[in-house]
This record gives C-alpha cells, structure tokens and sequence, in this order.
C-alpha cells in the first residue's frame, strides 16, 4: 500500500510539473508584452524596464520557468499586477468559496444519484426505470449555465424565494446556505444524471454475480444484498469517477459563478483573464491543478483501500 | 421409504421464450442420503437445484408442481419465509469458487453474515464459523481474516461448503462443486464431502456431469434428460445395469470405462430436442437405438425394481 501511494504521489508531481511548464510556454506564446498591457498606453519606458525586471521578463524563457518553478515550490506565486497582493493570498481567499460549492454540488448529486440508480435497479424494467432513464439523460444533456439562469428567473424573480447573486452575507451561515442552494443545484443536476447512469449499470453487472446468488441463498434479506453486497462493489468505478467529477465542477464552477455573481476561483480566474492579469490567471490555474491531482491520487489510493483485489495487485 | 426431506412433485419450470427447462420432474431425498443429478449440459440439472433452494435466476416461472422441504411448499411460502429456511434447512454450494464469495469482504464478515438464519451473537458466529473451517481443513484464524482472491481455487470451495454446513442444514446442495477445480483438488472435496455428510447427517444433492464423482460419493442417481428425470437407482445398479438406453449411452462415454486405446472418444449422435417445442413422445427416441413407432408417444414410468424407475416404453416392468 505504501508503495502504491508513493508511485502514485509521484506520478501526481510528474504531471504538475508538466502542467506548469506547457501553462508558463502558452503564456509566452500569446502576442503582446504583459507588462505594456498591465501599465496602459501612457506609461513610461523607465516604468516599464522596472516591470519588466520585476516580473523577470527579461531572463531567457528557461530561466523564468525554472524561476516560476523554484517560487511556486516555496508558495510563492507572484503578485497580483493591480492591487499587488501576493496571488496565493488571493487564491487562499477566493478558493475556499469555491470548494464549498463544489463540495455541496458533490454530496447533494452523489447522494440523489445513488439513490435514483438504485431505484432504477430494483425496479429495472418497469416504467419508473425508463422515466429515470429519460430524466437523468436530460439532467445530463442542459449545460449547467442554462439551468442557472432559469433557476434564477424562477425561484429569484418570481418567486422571490432565494437570492440571485452573490455569496451570502459574511458571518451569517444562513444567508450563505440560502446563497449556496441555486449555484449547487445548477452545478450539480447533471451529475445526477450522470450519477445514477452510472451506479444502474455497475449495480446491475454486480448484481449478475455469483455471489449475490450465494448471499441469498443464505437467506439475506434483499437489502443487505443490494447494500452491503452488491452497493459496495458497484460504487467502485462511481469512486474514480468523483475525483474526475470533482475537477470538472470546478471547472463549471467558472460559469455558474459568473451568472449568479459569486465571488470564487472562476469569478477570479474570468476577470484575471480579461484583465490580462498573468500572475493571477498562472496562479489560479497552477492551483486548480495542483488541487485536482491532489483529489484524483486521493481517490485512486482510496480504491485501493476499499476494493483489496486493486491493493494486491500494486503490492505485486 | 423413510419419510422424504425434500420431495420434488412434477416440477415443471420453464424460461423466456417458452423453453421447458424441467418438465415434470419428480424426485425425493432422504435424509441423509447422497443424491447425485447426472445428466449431459442443458438437461436442466443445475436449474432443477436452483428450483429446490427455490433461488430461480431471473425469468423463470415454475408453470406447474411443487418443492416440499420438510412437507413445507416452497413454491407457496412468501419470499420471507422462503428466506428463513435458507442456510439453515436447506444450503447450496455453486460451481465457480472463484466468484461465490463477495469480494470485497472477508471470509470471516461473510461466514458471519452467512448465519442470518442463526441464533446466537456475532461473536458466537464467528467462533462458530471458525470451528467449521477448520473442519473443512482450513487454518481458522488465517481463513477468517482473507479475502477471497486471497484463496486457492481449493481452499475457496472448502471455504463454500464450510459456509454450506455451517447451520448444520438438513440438505446440501452441491452445483458442481468440483468442476472448476484440478483432478487432485476435486478428489480432496469430494473426500472431504463425504467425511462431512457422515458427521453432520445432512442429505446431499450433488448435480454433476461428471460420473466418476456420483460413483465415488452417491448412494442414489437421477439421470436427466431434456428436462426429464428418465432413471432413478442405487449407484451400483446404475453402474452395472442401466436400464435406460440414454443411461446406457451416457456411461459409454464416460472416458474411464474405455477399456481399448482408442483413436476418438465415444459420444451420443444427435442433440437435445429443442425444448421450446419438446417432441410429444420420447424425448430421447431420435438419439435412442431402440426406438421404435411407440416412442412417439408419451413413455410411461416403469418400476422394474423396488427402488428403480425408468421412464422408457423398452423396459419392462
């Protein structure tokens, strides 16, 4: 197990690495000199020759990855070119905001989806499987944005039942959840479908098995041959697949925090773009990553944990 | 006789598509008593053990008949107190070591989980589960903490029927048990088999195209064919008088009675009818030597011996 986790880590570090180098490559690639763009049209060539230097631009591009490399390894991610804050403080202060979303999105779509799989399942060929079919394909099939901006129209607007933008008010947990439940639910519906998709079919080859046959034929009732039997093998892949569902919620998170104004990485990450605020945007996405491998070798080292055969066969 | 303990009555199952998997199948197991179902692949054999722990796979209807366990009904029992009886009445065995366990649990929580039907706390069942493991020659301590994938192929099935007996049921039944495993592995189950049955008493159906096993472990044979049982009798009987032509043929293929080197293995020409649509007569008649113009009706059941029936128009009573 030891040794999994340490290839594993390994791995996740290769990738960063590889991630940073291609990122700091495309940034230099795009037309334009960043700091003329971060000072405006007036500004002075002494100004800028400081800029430049200050932000180590005119160092050879090898020099600047590695200079980028050794400072991002020691937490330091540069600074913000307008407010000339340290990026990782940003980062720190904006991504919080927006894990809780995606960490909401997870849990409300993984548990509705295991549930709405299941039904599937122990109604399998019925009507209410096909509906649920039908449903979760169309979960899966509206873009998350649309679903957000009906969401607001709907239950901001017209029913004036919950707010449209914004993150909640600072200290006050329930004005936040309140905030909190049209951008998960937007973020999350498609996960649902996804979801449930998912857990019918693992649940259904898994209940194919032989040995759910000899669990019942000890006479275990049909729940615990579904939950403790069936449902734990059948969440497996479910398992790799959240760590990956994790990035791309985030990833979404972008557009789901633009349309209800929601202060996060994406609001961050849009306007550093716009603004072509290069320390910002390589930051935001040098954590981003950083944080998505974190998650997938979480994920993969918990398999292991869970499904012994995976373990074995690394130990080997 | 004495009184039996699972008493099949003209059972007749059949699958999707209106394949006639068993069709009036009748036949009593007493207890104690080793029963082997022999019978070449698609003759409903394993489906016949599935209908008599009552545990059909999804699809089958039983069209007709009945299972009588203890002179209980299983086929009028709700599925609750068919679930009851499971594991602690009746017990099954399957095929495939390799898949019969969850894999993702240990022996042991399955052994333990294995004895819903059982009194007692799960430390007492797992002491319990313990005991039975060693019995089936297992170290105990090391058995209960593996996972399956952890097993031989031999020490899965030993774990399997370990997990069979550990409610000491009134009947076995054994799907199999030794056809995924080696030569040597499967005289060792089969040893071990008959040392258990002797100890706890408890009557074993073995279902099995291999002769060799029903010659080693039964008392009794049931020959099937196309859903049919055509020969109930004592092994010896079977072995040195078959009384049914289908019998006949089927030990003649049997490899280990080839007395001559020979260049090709003897088989039976023909196939199984088709049993969406069973011929109305025989259903061995256009395989059958002796056939003749009255096999196309239906063949009666012909007790040529106390214990013996054949279901054959050739045989005389």
């Amino acid at each position: 197990m030891l040794r999994y986790a340490a290839r594993r880590i390994c791995l996740a570090l290769v990738i960063l690495l590889t991630v940073m180098i291609a990122m700091y490559a495309m940034v230099f690639l795009i037309p334009g000199d960043p700091a003329s763009l971060a000072l405006g049209p007036r500004a002075t060539p002494e100004l800028k020759a400081l800029l430049v230097q200050r932000m180590g631009l005119d160092q050879p591009i090898l020099t600047q990855i590695w200079l980028f490399l050794r400072n991002a390894a020691m937490g330091d991610l540069g600074y913000d070119v307008w407010s000339q804050r340290p990026v990782l403080e940003l980062i720190l202060e904006f991504f919080p905001k927006t894990l809780v979303l995606g960490i909401t999105t997870l849990l409300w779509a993984l548990v509705l989806g295991i549930l709405l799989g299941a039904a599937a399942v122990v109604w399998r060929g019925t009507l209410t499987d096909r509906l649920l079919g039908l449903l979760s394909v169309s979960f899966i099939s509206i873009p998350s944005f649309v679903i957000a901006i009906y969401l607001i129209l709907v239950f901001a607007v017209w029913l004036r039942w919950l707010p449209a933008i914004g993150a909640g008010n600072p200290g006050d947990p329930l004005s936040q959840i309140r905030a909190l439940v049209l951008p998960a639910f937007a973020l999350g519906i498609g996960w649902v479908g996804y979801l449930a998709r998912l857990v019918r079919a693992s649940l259904l080859e898994v209940m194919g098995e032989t040995y759910i046959r000899t669990a019942r034929a000890f006479g275990l009732s049909e729940r615990r041959v579904v939950f403790r039997y069936a449902l734990r093998v059948a969440i497996i892949p479910t398992i790799a697949l959240l760590a990956v569902g994790l990035g791309s919620i985030l990833s979404s998170a972008v557009f789901v925090e633009a349309v209800f104004s929601r202060p996060g990485i994406g609001t961050l990450m849009t306007g550093a773009v716009s603004n072509r605020n290069y320390p910002v945007v390589m930051g935001c996405v040098l954590f981003m990553t950083a944080f998505y491998l974190f998650v997938v070798t979480a994920a993969d080292l918990l398999i292991a944990r869970l499904d012994p055969r995976v373990r074995d066969a690394f130990r080997r | 006789m004495s009184e039996a303990v699972l008493n099949v009555e003209d059972l007749a199952l059949s699958y999707p598509g209106g394949v006639q998997a068993l069709r009036g199948v009748s036949l009593q197991v007493r207890p104690g008593e080793v029963l082997g179902i022999a019978g070449e692949s698609g003759c409903g054999k394993s489906t016949l053990a599935s209908a008599m722990i009552s545990l059909l796979s999804s699809g089958a209807e039983i069209t007709g008949g009945a299972v009588y366990l203890r002179g209980e009904n299983l086929m009028a029992l709700s599925e609750r107190d068919r679930r009851r009886l499971r594991g602690r009445e009746i017990a099954m065995v399957f095929q495939d070591p390799l898949t019969a366990f969850n894999p993702v649990l240990r022996i042991g929580e399955q052994l333990v989980d294995f004895q819903v039907n059982a009194e007692g706390s799960s430390r007492e069942k797992r002491r319990r589960a313990a005991a039975m493991l060693s019995k089936v020659g297992l170290e105990p301590d090391l058995a209960l903490s593996r996972f399956p994938h952890e097993l031989s192929g031999g020490m899965r099935q030993r774990a399997a029927i370990a997990a069979a007996l550990l409610m000491r049921p009134a009947v076995l039944i054994a799907d199999e048990p030794t056809t995924a495993l080696d030569v040597t592995m499967e005289a060792q189950i089969i040893h071990l088999l008959r040392e258990l049955q002797a100890e706890v008493g408890c009557a074993i159906v073995i279902v099995t195209h291999h002769l060799g096993v029903i010659a080693e472990l039964c008392d009794r044979v049931a020959v099937m064919y196309a859903g049919e049982v055509v020969e109930v009798a004592p092994v010896d009987d079977l072995y040195h008088d078959p009384l049914h032509p289908y019998t006949r043929a089927l030990l003649s293929c049997d490899p280990s009675a080839l007395v001559e080197h020979t260049g090709h293995l003897p088989t039976i020409g023909g196939r199984l009818p088709d049993l969406a649509d069973p011929p109305p007569g025989c259903a061995f008649a256009p395989r059958c030597p002796l056939a003749s113009e009255s096999c196309a009706t239906p063949p009666p059941r012909v007790r040529p011996a106390p214990a013996r029936e054949v279901l054959c128009h050739k045989v005389a009573p």
